[in-house]
């Protein structure tokens, strides 16, 4: 299991990746988020999930510095993620690291057709 | 290209509802044709603003019911679903076909049925809009909300009682809204004091789920004055588009939709927002009002906040804000929502507005789809 963001033609960088960047450019590799720590940058747990989702549920926007994995000095040097945490035990600022889960949601509790897509991923706790 | 005008509204009472959705759009689209005394064989283009009714209810192709149901066979139809902007979608649909010169007469009419869903299975269709690594996660629109709220007061050292502020403040609007699914003031205490439902977020700084529909008849503005003086017109609309995954965004406390939308509305009617008199924000969540506030320039980033906390938004203030409700207290039939924007500045341009009526000749709408994904945003103004 990885956690790929996408590295494209103009020097940014997605997680997701898409077939192009936001301004058209073609991919050209990818950085491994797993390996990496993230910091922080919102949170917030959610008491109302919908079918299929723990209660409660604790999210948050993270932030990777991936300047080691760039060597154009031009490139982004960082990229975000939307991201499970173990627990509401966190702030703003917090580093975390993932922790593989293999379902983040029961798949086909929802309305997302369960094979369209996959359900496992990472949680993330404080380092 | 003629200028397109807007001459009857309508909205059917929001709020849980034992009609279905092909009920309600009718109730909205009868009275609608009632309100601009335009008789049904008239209509040449109908449209209909409706996210979800196949996922909702199992009733697709409502917009073929509609013309069926009010006799404007065989007008050409269209269902607009741009999830919870395709009210605004609708208007934007709807001016087109009137600006292209395609129809001479445009009815439109948004509306959902939602209620009979728990909020789970509700909160579930919604969040469908997500992209794969978003929903895997179990993200709902509250939990961005949620997540960007707290930025926001953490950023820009909000007290978190002006978000309540909003909340307070709409819901005071909408006890003077006969259509509003609430009629009740809530103090901010009583914000502040309701359950968490995305932290640091609780329950009234969200809007309901909520069944309705809304309608508006378009035609160009020479066609307009062969029924009534009372019109408004259409000045400017755009929409716009912004990254579908919401934490790709370079600054979560920007809307580029917003920014993208108001921006092209501002420039095709020659307005600016000091030129705003009465402005219908879609505020799903309290943060969105702030965030709108900013995207459309009637504030400064990390500074909406203060006009809330000096009533500036108030009904007797400078810019006075979702006069209506708002979704917050109005409630929030999806594909209604923009729509029903719409029906409140036309009712504040043409002096409808009753005991919300506002001293106003220039309004804005700024309709909003999944978390920003999706804008549009109308100029509308009182025919001279």
């Amino acid at each position: 299991m990885t956690m790929e963001a996408t590295r494209y033609d103009d020097g940014t960088i997605s997680y997701p990746g898409h077939p192009r960047s936001r301004d058209g450019a073609e991919p050209v590799g990818t950085i491994d988020l797993s390996e990496h720590t993230a910091e922080v940058v919102t949170w917030t747990t959610s008491t109302a999930t919908p079918p299929g989702v723990r209660e409660p549920n604790h999210l948050a926007i993270v932030e990777f510095d991936v300047s080691e994995d760039v060597e154009d000095e031009d490139a982004e040097t960082s990229v975000r993620a939307l991201v499970q945490l173990t627990d509401g035990d966190v702030e703003t600022g917090d580093e975390v690291e993932p922790v593989y889960t293999e379902e983040l949601r029961e798949p086909g509790a929802g309305i997302r057709e369960p094979e369209s897509q996959d359900w496992d991923g990472y949680r993330f706790e404080p380092v | 290209m003629e200028r397109v005008a807007i001459i009857g509204a309508s909205m059917t009472k929001f709020g849980q509802r034992e009609e279905w959705i092909q009920e309600l759009l009718a109730e909205a689209g009868l009275d609608c044709l009632e309100d601009a005394g335009v008789d049904a064989e008239a209509i040449e283009h109908l449209y209909v603003s409706n996210m979800a009714s196949g996922e909702f209810e199992g009733q697709t192709g409502v917009m073929n019911g509609l013309a069926h149901d009010i006799g404007a066979l065989p007008a050409y139809t269209q269902r607009i679903d741009q999830t919870s902007s395709s009210g605004g979608a609708g208007i934007y649909a709807a001016w087109q076909s009137v600006a292209s010169g395609a129809s001479e007469m445009t009815l439109l009419v948004g509306g959902e049925k939602m209620t009979h869903r728990t909020t789970g299975e509700a909160t579930d269709v919604i969040a469908s809009l997500t992209h794969p690594v978003e929903y895997k996660t179990g993200v709902t629109l509250p939990s961005f909300a949620g997540m960007t709220a707290r930025h926001y007061l953490e950023r820009f050292d909000a007290p978190r009682e002006s978000l309540a502020k909003v909340a307070s403040k709409n819901h005071k609007n909408g006890v003077d809204n006969p259509h509003a699914q609430f009629q009740k003031e809530v103090d901010v205490d009583t914000v502040l004091e309701s359950p968490i439902v995305a932290d640091p977020l609780r329950l009234y700084d969200f809007c309901p789920i909520t069944d309705g529909s809304a309608a508006l008849m378009l035609c160009p503005e020479s066609v307009a004055e062969e029924y009534t003086d009372e019109y408004v017109v259409i000045s400017g609309i755009d929409g716009a588009t912004d990254t579908h995954v919401v934490h790709e965004r370079e600054d979560p406390t920007v809307m580029g939709g917003v920014v993208e939308s108001g921006e092209g509305a501002y420039e095709m009617s020659g307005r600016g927002p000091e030129d705003i008199d009465v402005a219908e924000l879609h505020d799903m969540f309290t943060i969105l009002e702030f965030l709108q506030m900013e995207g459309l320039g009637f504030a400064e980033q990390g500074e909406a906040w203060k006009l809330v906390e000096d009533g500036s938004t108030e009904r007797d203030g400078e810019l006075p804000i979702n006069t209506s409700g708002g979704l917050k207290s109005k409630g929030h039939p999806l594909g209604a929502s923009g729509v029903a924007q719409g029906v409140e500045i036309y009712e504040q341009l043409t002096g409808e507005a009753d005991d919300r009526q506002v001293d106003a000749e220039v309004g804005l709408c700024c309709n909003v789809g999944g978390f920003g994904n999706c804008v549009i945003t109308t100029i509308m103004e009182a025919a001279q």
